[in-house]
Order: C-alpha cells, then sequence, then structure tokens
C-alpha cells in the first residue's frame, strides 16, 4: 500500500509502540542520547542510519552547549543589556535548536517515515528521551518491512 | 473520520498540570503563592522610590548629577533581573506522557522482578554512571519520570525542575537550570544597590550635619524627612546582611558547581565521601565553565503560547502538502506535551490540521 505523503502515514497507519532511546550521562549533564541499537527496530530500520542520526544529534547538541569565546561574548553582551537584547536577537543555542528540528523533520520525511517510524524531537520531552513512534499499517497484520511500504514523497 | 471541530486552539500552558499560575497569554510563569514577591517588589520601589524623592536632589547639587543617574541604571537593572527571574520558567520538566510512563514502569518491573506478596517493592532507583561516579536517579512518581541527574521536585509548583536550586518566595518562583543566572545576577546587583543606597544615605545625613549640626539637620528639614531617612537605613541595613550574604552564598556554590538543594541534602560532603561529580576540582574552571551562568538557555522551556504538540506534530507530518511549514513560525524551542492521551492523535490532527 503505497502513501503519497506523511500525512496519510497517519491516517492509514496505527501507533504499534513506541521507543524511548535514554540520555547518555557518562559525560556528565550535557546532553547526548545513548547510541545502543534498540531491538524493536532491528527489522524496522538499518543499524547504521540509526546510529547516524543519534550521532548527528549528539553533534548538535554539543555544538549548542558549546563554551567558548563567542559564548562569553554573547554572554556578556546580554548582561549589559539587562538581557533585553535577546528581544531582538536568538541566542546561539536557539539557533542550534531550529537546526536541530529542521534535522530531525528531514530525517523523518527522508528515512523514517518511509519506514512507518516518526522521531519526535527531545525537546518535546524536556530533552530526557528521544521517542520514536512505531506505526503498523492498518490493513496488513504483519510487520515486516516490504509490508508497509511508505513512501516519503511529498505532493505539494 | 468524524469531522472533530476544535473552534479554539488550546495554548500548552492550559494543559500544563501542576501549580503554575501563568499570564500574558503563558508568557509569564509564576508560583501560586505571589504575597511575598509583591513585599519584595514594594520594598525595591518604595525604598528607591524614597531614595529617588528625597536625597537625591541634595546629593545631584552638592555633590554630583552622576549619583542619581548610576542609582537609576542600577535599580532598572535590578528590576530587569527580578522580573526575569520571577516570570520565566525555571526548567520545568515535562511529566511523562501516558506511553512513556507505561513502558518506565514495565522496565521498572522487568528490573525488580517478582515481588512476593506482602512485601514491600524496592525503591523505583536507576544508576547511571557519570565521570566515572554511580549516580542514583530517583523516580518521580507525579511526574512518572526518572528524575534527571541534578533535578528535584518542588512540591510548591508540583514541577520537576531540572537542575533545581531552591524555591525563593522572594521571587515568587522556583530557581532552576533557566532562570539560575538571572537570579544570581538579581542577588548581585540588589547587593549593589543595598550598599550604594546605604552609603549615600548615610554620606547626606553626614553633609547637612557638616552643615548645620546633626540634631539641627533633623530639625530643619521638613517633618517627614528624617522618618523616610530612617526608613531608608532600616530596610537597607536589613537587606544588606541577608542579600549580601545570600550573594555570597551562591558565589560560594558556584565555586564548587553545587545548588542550593545539594548543599542542604550534603549530598557531596560529609559521611557519604562521595564527591560532586560535577565540579571540576578547580575554583576558577567551575566558575568560568558554569553550566549555568555561561550558557544561555540550556534547556527545553516550555514556551507557553505555542500551541499543544499534535498540532505541532501533525504540521511537521503534513508539511509536504503545504507550501509553508506551519512549524517555521512558531519557535523551535519548548514543546510540553499535553495530558490528552495520544490515542486522539489521528483525530485532533485531522481536525486541527489547517493553516493559522
Amino acid at each position: 500500500m503505497w502513501f503519497h505523503n506523511l500525512q496519510e502515514l497517519r491516517h492509514s497507519a496505527s501507533l504499534a509502540n513506541k521507543v524511548f532511546i535514554q540520555r547518555d550521562y557518562s559525560e556528565g549533564t550535557t546532553c547526548k542520547f545513548q547510541t545502543k541499537f534498540p531491538s524493536e527496530l532491528e527489522t524496522r530500520i538499518e543499524r547504521s542510519l540509526f546510529e547516524d542520526t543519534v550521532k548527528t544529534l549528539n553533534n548538535y547538541y554539543a555544538e549548542a552547549e558549546k563554551i567558548g569565546g563567542q559564548s562569553y561574548l554573547e554572554g556578556c553582551l546580554a548582561c549589559a543589556t539587562a538581557y533585553l537584547i535577546f528581544l531582538c536577537m536568538e541566542t546561539r543555542y536557539e539557533k542550534v535548536l531550529k537546526k536541530i528540528a529542521k534535522y530531525i523533520q528531514e530525517q523523518n520525511e527522508k528515512i523514517y517515515a518511509p519506514r512507518g517510524l516518526l522521531i519526535t524531537d527531545p525537546i518535546e520531552r524536556g530533552m530526557r528521551v528521544i521517542e520514536i513512534s512505531i506505526y503498523e499499517d492498518r490493513g496488513s497484520s504483519g510487520s515486516s518491512s516490504s509490508s508497509s511500504s511508505v513512501s516519503g514523497s511529498t505532493t505539494r | 473520520m468524524s469531522a472533530v471541530m476544535i473552534t479554539r486552539k488550546v495554548r500548552k500552558w492550559e494543559k500544563l498540570p501542576g501549580k503554575n499560575t501563568f499570564c500574558c497569554d503563558g508568557r509569564v510563569m509564576m508560583a501560586r503563592q505571589k504575597g511575598v514577591f509583591y513585599l519584595t517588589l514594594f520594598l525595591i520601589v518604595g525604598t528607591c522610590a524614597l531614595f529617588f524623592a528625597f536625597e537625591c536632589p541634595y546629593l545631584a547639587v552638592h555633590l554630583s548629577p552622576a549619583i542619581p543617574v548610576f542609582a537609576a541604571v542600577l535599580f532598572l537593572f535590578v528590576m530587569a533581573m527580578l522580573l526575569r527571574t520571577s516570570f520565566s520558567d525555571p526548567g520545568v520538566l515535562p511529566r511523562a506522557l501516558p506511553d512513556e510512563a507505561t513502558f518506565i514502569e514495565m522496565e521498572i518491573e522487568a528490573a525488580n522482578g517478582n515481588v512476593p506478596p506482602g512485601q514491600r517493592a524496592p525503591p523505583r532507583i536507576r544508576n547511571v554512571q557519570i565521570n566515572n561516579q554511580i549516580v542514583k536517579l530517583k523516580y518521580c512518581y507525579t511526574c512518572k519520570i526518572f528524575r534527571p541527574p541534578r533535578a528535584s521536585h518542588c512540591s510548591i509548583c508540583d514541577n520537576c525542575v531540572d537542575r533545581f536550586d531552591h524555591h525563593c518566595p522572594w521571587v515568587g518562583n522556583c530557581v532552576g537550570k533557566r532562570n539560575y543566572r538571572y537570579f544570581y545576577l538579581f542577588t548581585l546587583s540588589l547587593s549593589l544597590l543595598t550598599i550604594y543606597i546605604f552609603t549615600f544615605d548615610i554620606v547626606h545625613v553626614a553633609m547637612r550635619s557638616v552643615v548645620s549640626g546633626f540634631l539641627n539637620t533633623l530639625k530643619e528639614t521638613p517633618g517627614t524627612y528624617p522618618f523616610y531617612i530612617c526608613f531608608i537605613l532600616l530596610v537597607c541595613f536589613f537587606t544588606l546582611w541577608s542579600v549580601v550574604g545570600l550573594t555570597g552564598f551562591h558565589t560560594y556554590l558556584i565555586s564548587l558547581n553545587q545548588t542550593t538543594n545539594e548543599d542542604i541534602k550534603g549530598s557531596w560532603s560529609g559521611k557519604n565521601r562521595v564527591q560532586n561529580p560535577y565540579s571540576h576540582k578547580n575554583i576558577i574552571k567551575n566558575c568560568c565553565e558554569h553550566p549555568v551562568l555561561c550558557l544561555q538557555k540550556t534547556t527545553a522551556p516550555l514556551i507557553p503560547n505555542e500551541h499543544t504538540p499534535d498540532e505541532a506534530k501533525a504540521s511537521a507530518v503534513s508539511a509536504a502538502e503545504k507550501s509553508h511549514s506551519p512549524k517555521e513560525e512558531q519557535p523551535p524551542t519548548a514543546k510540553l506535551p499535553p495530558l490528552a492521551s495520544p490515542e486522539t492523535d489521528a483525530e485532533t490532527s485531522i481536525a486541527k490540521d489547517k493553516p493559522h
């Protein structure tokens, strides 16, 4: 059954299960997620694709939380203006969060939705987990990857 | 597919559990009890108003006009920091949605195994390793999550707050990861303002006394002058000891990379001999790389005036068939899941799936 866009995925597929990728605290409280491949996704997606997604997200978060010359400058400038400057300017962290949201949307469209999966931006869960929703095609009973061939192609 | 017509878009903050009050369409987030916060406002604004009205004219003329100008700048900074601390989200962690709560419950049951009837279940704890040290994460029965390291549940606001410092009644809000910076700057600038006003209050009285004698000063100035001067001196004196002390205490905490909560509980000191895994063991490094002072907005804010994430998800999913993505109109930070169960995703997303 072909789905022409992601919306049809939601209309015709039903939520079967959710996997929660936990945080990796080994290096402290900086935002990092475990790259361990969950068993529920074994039949759905290639391990390398999943690991790539999580590693890229981890890199984005590390970039956002990086302390360096630019963040000090931004901090000092903000403090000097009693943080009013953020009424017109966006913090570096917010800029990276926008990039992350765009990346996740892109990954969903290109890689995850065609496999009947959907990644939720961790910010919606307070940065505690990456929630991956697993959808089943309502018509079919099996969950093998060939049965729910969902096309991520978009119709505009 | 039934057409469920939603006539009003529900804002995320309206569905937020917990005992917070919201104003300005969710842009302002405070605790419920605000009485002490109004007292703080009254004391600061009142004292400064008296200072500007009764002391600045004399000081501006006899010493320098820069004195009231600098006082005004400092006062505005203090107010900005106070309002920022009081009105912003301290770093509230969204509660687990039913799916996640069930998943965690299953994990706990799997870990604990079969508990014989009559016996109490073991405490729900998850061990994580941070910088080669085992840290125990506790389970929050209200929020149904394992609290991230350094998070704690505030019983007054009924929320789990990330990097929870303390609940401050003087600012009417919790102090956590997102507003600790503003809280620290508030106490610091208030200390400076108090010292400044106190000093010039004394200078003012001293100057008048030199000119006409101390007792004559009290007599010659209009009837209520001494009352106001005494009021300012009194307020400043008590504020000095409390606020300057508090600033000193927080500077100490920053140098050790600790929170008030950890300090009070003695998490990293005393009998356990357990060391603070977050500290760099170097004061300068702790101050310079302080995760809250040095970074901007490092946790998911609520941005309470966003729409519920069903809309955000539906719009992300249907971004394909619209020429513009509604997601771009929303600030990318802060998504709080509503308490509504996710099974209604499909229906509500159809109904809400309109460009706005």
